[in-house]
Formats: C-alpha cells, sequence, structure tokens
C-alpha cells in the first residue's frame, strides 16, 4: 500500500522547511556544480570543499519539490567529515536505496528516510538530484 | 454522453483509472489497436514496392489512412504529410520552406504561448538566417489577439508560425482572421494544431492557413505518427530534408529528380502501421463527433472549475479558457510534490512546463499543475479530482 505519510516523513518535511548548509560558497577552495531536471524544473546547485581527500563542507542553493530541496539538506549533513571514497560509497548506496534495496547502513542517517521514494518511481530523480551533483563535484574531473 | 471507457482495453483493466492528461497524450482505443495489430499480424510487408497481391493491399490501407486524414481536415489527399509527429512536422516546415525562403531581416511572427517545437525551429532558424524572431504580445490573462497580433504583422513578416490552441492555457486563437491579415502582406502561416485536430471540428480550407500541423497520439493514435498539412503548390515546391528510398523519380549517378507531394517528404519505409492506426482514430473521433467530445469536455472542465475555484489555497491560471484544459497550482505545494497525492489515488495527470517554458515564465511560475479532459472522461473524475486536491491541501497543510 502506498503510503503519503511514509514518503513526507517529518525528517524530510523539516529539511525542506528548514534547510541545512543553504547557500553557495564560490571561493576557489570549492568546486561548484550545477544540475537540473528539465522536465520538472528542479534545479540544484552544490558548493563542495575537498581538504586533504576528505570532503570538508557541502553547501547547496536551489529550487525545486520538497524531496529534492530536502534531500540537498540531508546529503549536505551526512555527506562530511568523511573520505572521497567513503562518500562515494555512501551515494551509490543511497541510489540503492530509493531504488527500493534493502540498504540499513546507519551512516546514512537521515537519508534512511528516502527509503519510501522507491514506491513512487517518478520521484526518484528528484531525490538523488543534488546527491549526483555531489557525486560529480567529487568525480575524476575535478581533482 | 454515452461511457466511451468501455471502448478501452486500459480502462477495462484499470477500472478506477482516472486519466486527466489527454493533452499530453490520449489513450488508445481498442479499435485503433486491432487496425494496427491486423496490418502487423495478416499483412505485414511493406508499401509502394512489391509487385505481389500482400503489397497491394497493405499500400491500399496505407493510402486509405491518408484518406480518411485528409477527409478529416478537409484537404485534398496529396497534402497530408505522414511525418514522425507534430514536432517533426513543424521542423520539416522550417527546415525547408524556412530555409529556402527566410533572409536576413525577414520577420517570423511566435508567441509565448507556442509549444517548445513550435518556437525552437523557428528561433534556430532566424539565428541561421539573421532574421527576426517576433513575439505578438499577450494579454494580461495570456491571450493571442488579432490587436495585438496587427500590432508586429509588417510588409518584413515572411512566417507567422502559431498554436490553433495553447497545450497551457487551453485558449483558442483567433487562427481565421491572424490568417486573412498575414495574406494581405503574404507572409506564410503555420498552425500547430496539435491541441485542436483532437478536440474540435478543424477545416483547413475553411481557415485558409498554408501548413497545419497535428500528432496522431493525441487523438486516440499510435505514437511515432503526425501529419503535417500543406497546401499543393508551397508542398511541391518545397525541398526534401530526407533522402532515400521511395521519394525519389529518377536518379542517375549525378543527379535525382523527386516525386510530387506527399511522398516526397516521406523517405525511407513509412510507419505503416502508425497511419493505419491513425486513419482508424479519425473515424472513431469522426463517429463521435468532433462537437459532441468538444461539448463533453468544456461540460466537465466547467463542473470542475466551479469546485476548484471554491477551495482555498487553490491558484487556476486559465479560469475562462472554454476549453478541457485546466493550469492550477496549489498554494505552498511544489507541483511535483502534489502530483504524488494524485498519483497515489490514480489520478494522471501533468506536473512541470508542458513543454512550454515562455508561458510558464510568464506565469512567473517555475511548473504548474494542468488536467486536460477528453470524450472518455466522466463526473466520477471530476469528483476523485476534487477530493485529491483537498488531501493535498491537507496534507502539507500540517506540516
Amino acid at each position: 500500500m502506498v503510503n503519503l505519510d511514509e514518503l513526507y516523513r517529518q525528517v524530510i518535511m523539516d529539511n525542506y522547511k528548514n534547510p541545512h548548509n543553504k547557500g553557495l560558497i564560490k571561493t576557489d577552495d570549492y568546486i561548484n556544480i550545477h544540475l537540473n531536471n528539465p522536465s520538472c524544473g528542479d534545479d540544484m546547485n552544490v558548493s563542495v570543499k575537498v581538504v586533504d581527500g576528505k570532503v570538508a563542507d557541502i553547501r547547496h542553493d536551489g529550487t525545486g519539490c520538497s524531496i529534492c530541496c530536502s534531500s540537498a539538506s540531508v546529503a549536505s549533513k551526512v555527506l562530511v567529515n568523511r573520505t572521497i571514497e567513503e562518500t562515494t560509497s555512501l551515494i551509490n548506496e543511497f541510489y540503492e536505496l530509493v531504488k527500493g534495496e534493502d540498504i540499513t547502513n546507519e551512516e546514512l542517517d537521515e537519508a534512511l528516510a528516502y527509503q519510501s521514494v522507491s514506491k513512487f518511481p517518478a520521484r526518484i530523480k528528484c531525490a538523488t538530484l543534488s546527491w549526483k551533483a555531489i557525486e560529480q563535484a567529487l568525480g575524476e574531473d575535478n581533482e | 454522453m454515452k461511457n466511451y471507457k468501455l471502448d478501452f482495453q486500459l480502462f477495462k483493466d484499470n477500472p478506477n483509472l482516472v486519466y486527466l492528461d489527454s493533452a499530453a497524450s490520449s489513450l488508445k482505443p481498442d479499435v485503433v489497436v486491432d487496425a494496427i495489430n491486423n496490418y502487423n499480424s495478416k499483412i505485414g510487408v511493406n508499401v509502394h514496392r512489391g509487385v505481389y497481391n500482400l503489397s497491394y493491399q497493405a499500400t491500399d490501407l496505407y493510402e486509405e489512412a491518408r484518406k480518411k486524414v485528409a477527409k478529416f481536415i478537409n484537404s485534398k489527399f496529396s497534402e497530408v504529410v505522414f511525418t514522425r509527429g507534430c514536432s517533426s512536422a513543424l521542423n520539416l516546415v522550417c527546415s525547408s520552406y524556412g530555409e529556402s525562403n527566410i533572409k536576413e531581416n525577414d520577420e517570423i511572427i511566435v508567441s509565448e504561448l507556442e509549444h517548445h517545437s513550435n518556437l525552437i525551429p523557428w528561433q534556430k532558424l532566424c539565428e541561421r538566417k539573421k532574421a527576426k524572431l517576433v513575439y505578438v504580445e499577450l494579454t494580461t490573462d495570456g491571450r493571442i489577439t488579432v490587436e495585438n497580433f496587427k500590432k508586429v504583422l509588417n510588409t518584413n513578416t515572411k512566417i507567422v508560425a502559431l498554436n490553433h490552441v495553447s497545450n497551457v492555457m487551453g485558449y483558442e486563437t483567433p487562427i481565421k482572421e491572424i490568417i486573412d491579415l498575414s495574406h494581405e502582406v503574404n507572409a506564410v502561416v503555420v498552425v500547430d494544431g496539435a491541441q485542436a485536430v483532437p478536440h474540435m471540428s478543424v477545416d483547413v480550407k475553411a481557415l485558409d492557413c498554408d501548413f497545419y500541423a497535428f500528432s496522431g497520439h493525441k487523438m486516440c493514435g499510435p505514437t511515432g505518427i503526425g501529419v503535417l498539412y500543406g497546401k499543393y503548390k508551397l508542398l511541391n515546391n518545397m525541398e526534401p530534408i530526407e533522402f532515400g528510398g521511395d521519394m525519389a523519380d529518377i536518379v542517375t549517378t549525378t543527379s535525382t529528380t523527386y516525386k510530387d507531394a506527399p511522398y516526397r517528404f516521406e523517405a525511407g519505409t513509412p510507419l505503416i502501421s502508425g497511419a493505419i492506426g491513425l486513419g482508424e482514430a479519425c473515424s472513431y473521433l469522426s463517429s463521435i463527433g468532433l462537437d459532441n467530445i468538444k461539448k463533453h469536455e468544456v461540460e466537465l472542465a466547467n463542473l470542475c472549475l466551479k469546485q476548484l475555484t471554491m477551495l482555498d489555497g487553490v491558484t487556476v491560471y486559465n479560469n475562462n479558457s472554454n476549453s478541457g484544459i485546466i493550469t492550477f497550482n496549489i498554494d505552498n505545494v511544489h507541483p511535483h510534490d502534489a502530483a504524488s497525492v494524485f498519483d497515489k489515488n490514480n489520478v494522471c495527470l501533468r506536473a512541470g512546463h508542458h513543454c512550454a517554458q515562455p508561458i510558464t515564465t510568464f506565469l512567473k511560475q517555475l511548473s504548474t499543475l494542468r488536467i486536460s479532459f477528453y470524450f472518455y472522461n466522466d463526473k466520477k473524475d471530476v469528483e476523485v479530482f476534487i477530493n485529491s486536491v483537498k488531501e493535498v491541501v491537507d496534507f502539507f497543510g500540517k506540516f
């Protein structure tokens, strides 16, 4: 049974209404990436700072639905203070999670709330937009 | 109106489906599916080539479909070009007629109401030719008027490319007056009829338009097939944009002559089954009656609008469209968040910019919700939809 309360958990709506780490930083020590979903208008920017192979700070700013905007806030909290490898691995686990795979890694913390997105397949791209932008920022091209 | 849901296998399988996205793509009735299957399972061979009975049958069915389409829009048989869809029909006019006839400083008139497929081709053509893309100013409620059209029409205008009915606002453009005015300055008028042909009676001869494009899948036909109508004199003087089998007349090692229209524009094996399906869709819609269809849609939309506008927290952008299209937003709820509530209740609608970003920008929105009625919708659909809107307002209000 598809359940709205499950999709829109308090953690998601809290992060939507009161986002953390919002606002970009455009200085040279940050990698800035812009991604959008042209068909729906979700539009996301992230600024990622890497220091000594570790993700030191993630900032975000964009427009979109609650799933898209809240997941950027959650990602900015969950993915910091880790090595690039750890971060990339968590991002991949998040992709599996929203597709409905049985992921229980507690390191994902608040991001685990997005498991219910799998029941709304049209929303997977909303949930993953900011994570893809962060992944791109950490990609080989930007090293 | 009779219950047309019985004509669709999809509704037989999903009796609770509330399909309100026919402006994006209509559903396909069993008669159309059967006609396609009949060709594929019982004939399945190519047209215009084989000297054997099956091939004659295939050619007959394909050309019979062209005849049905011609009758449906009141054109001549040879003025119907089968294309991949409405976009490719509009691109064909632009790449062929536009490319040959537009010069520096010529003007092409469009509007912010256009679907991207009747905007981008002209935008790119103007870039290539250093021509001017001119926008008709819309009224505050987003309409094209004859008065505003007159302000931009002049002797430099060479092409006028406008929609017949807007896919976002549902407004009918005063296209007949616009065509007559355009002809006074010898401009050619290209009409995007994707949202008109499925929902109202369209007579291209009476309109006197030069080109008219529409797609099959919005009028109960299959995807992958569309039509470009063009006045024969224009069509038969246009360069093909694709070359290959079936479009050429005499081919030597150094030169090629073309077949007459419409065949010069149908290179390669055409979408035979798609054309047959579209022909059947024309017969099907005619049997219901386009006037009946239009009347039913407007009745349902008005019933729906009456209830929708009474709800707190709902903004409707096209209150007086006199069409089956309603574009709206629910205050403080992103259209995609709302769409998941509708999805849960088996209500299919569109959330986004509807491939018409300029009009969405005109409305000062990033995206909107759109419902669109067709002859198979009923009052029960309106009821489920309205209840879903209430659910959206209640659900997101609690956070």
